[in-house]
């Protein structure tokens, strides 16, 4: 990675794994929620779902920071839309072709990829400012982030939802699932509490943890958007 | 019920297959815009516009590139004519209301990336909707994002006057909220079939 070094300032591992936690984008930045609810109800859908957004990812960044410098300002956005739309399509294409049961079971959600507005988002943030190689390894970064926390809700929903991980029975079959949390409600539900959590561990981390009931007479939160 | 009839089909897609709370399309503005009741009514009414637009005009894109055997461009003409609706839309709301169009800001040409829009234009395409059936939907999708937009929006008011403990700051709470909306909203699924 720390090879493709280009002359204004080095490439480095920050640049990599900022998306991947520090700027994650699910639980930080809230980009592209909507793949992140639908096709989290198992394992193998986030798995799938996280490694064609991370091809896309990194192809329309690498081809937006290649072509930085001919994309006149005006229609930018509507070329970004565009180079993302063709590798969609390409995804769209070579899933089918990999797995007709996995395209099946994605349905809409692929071609979808294209209104994910991380992809856009980073496109216009980070890829058209930056060098080639910066903009590939961030979107790797990014991607791996993705992908990630499509795999951290996938496997609650899965756990929870039918006892199972990657389809190998991890309860015993006595085991009453929980079929809420595969269906729509689970994705809101597990969403939320993996934010609460990931909230409290940095709360408590700065130690600015407040219990409702300390908090209840002298101040009002304040409103949050 | 007749799961082919118009009236089923915006019914399916207004409450029973609700865009955003049964499948999580346009979360980003149902997050984003709904802190504000006004606000979230008005994306509301530009959102069921423009997914009115686009609806109609990829039905007969959809027609051209059939006949042509054109079904790879399908994806980039379908956002491609979702950009330029919404550009319609903005000149419209700038010519005639201009303190909509003020109101609105930034959140109006993110409509473009809102992807309960792309959303119509595919399932209506995928599902072999005629053109009635195609206004239908889109027209039961546009009063079901609405509606979802706007409910929240009313809960979150509610919320800012109450006192939490600071751990649910930032979208946790919404996103409870959101799972709570979505399971009344499973209530629904006992009107008909799900197609």
């Amino acid at each position: 990675m720390a090879n493709s070094t280009n002359k204004d300032t080095p490439v480095t591992m920050d640049i990599f794994t900022a998306g991947i936690w520090k700027e994650n984008p699910v639980f930080v930045m809230m980009l592209g929620l909507c793949p992140v609810l639908a096709v989290t109800n198992s394992v193998e859908n986030s798995l799938a779902m996280g490694l064609a957004s991370i091809f896309v990812l990194v192809c329309s960044n690498a081809l937006v920071s290649a072509l930085r410098n001919f994309i006149p300002k005006q229609v930018r956005i509507t070329t970004y839309i565009i180079i993302i739309a063709t590798f969609v399509t390409l995804v769209d294409y070579i899933i089918q072709a990999i797995s007709l049961d996995l395209y099946n079971k994605l349905g809409a959600f692929i071609q979808l990829i294209v209104v994910n507005c991380l992809i856009l988002g980073r496109a216009e943030a980070f890829a058209s400012k930056n060098t080639f190689g910066k903009s590939v390894i961030s979107a790797l970064g990014m991607g791996l982030g993705f992908t990630l926390a499509l795999v951290m809700l996938g496997g609650v929903r899965e756990l929870l939802g039918a006892g199972q991980l990657l389809g190998y029975q991890i309860f015993s079959l006595n085991f009453q699932p929980w079929v809420v949390m595969i269906l729509p409600p689970g994705g809101f539900i597990v969403l939320g509490s993996w934010l609460l959590l990931i909230n409290y561990v940095e709360l408590r981390k700065t130690g600015k943890l407040i219990a409702t009931d300390s908090a209840s007479h002298c101040t009002v939160s304040q409103p949050r958007s | 019920m007749n799961p082919e009839s118009l009236s089923f089909i915006f019914l399916n897609a207004f409450l029973i297959n609700n865009f955003v709370l049964a499948l999580f399309l346009g979360l980003c503005p149902f997050v984003g815009v709904s802190a504000k009741r006004d606000t979230a009514f008005n994306m509301a009414l530009a959102t069921a516009f423009v997914m009115f637009v686009s609806s109609t005009c990829a039905y007969a894109i959809n027609l051209v590139l059939t006949s042509y055997g054109l079904e790879f461009l399908r994806l980039i003409s379908y956002i491609a004519l979702i950009a330029s609706a919404v550009q319609l839309v903005e000149m419209i709301l700038k010519k005639f209301s201009p303190t909509l169009f003020r109101a609105l800001g930034i959140f109006l040409p993110l409509i473009t990336t809102n992807c309960a829009i792309l959303g119509v234009a595919l399932f209506q395409t995928s599902r072999g909707y005629d053109f009635l059936q195609s206004v239908s939907f889109s027209l039961g999708g546009g009063a079901g994002f609405g509606l979802a937009i706007v409910l929240m929006a009313g809960l979150r008011e509610k919320l800012e006057l109450s006192i939490l403990p600071n751990i649910t700051q930032a979208a946790a709470l919404s996103m409870m909220l959101a799972g709570i909306l979505s399971l009344t909203f499973m209530g629904f699924a006992g009107l008909g079939t799900t197609a």
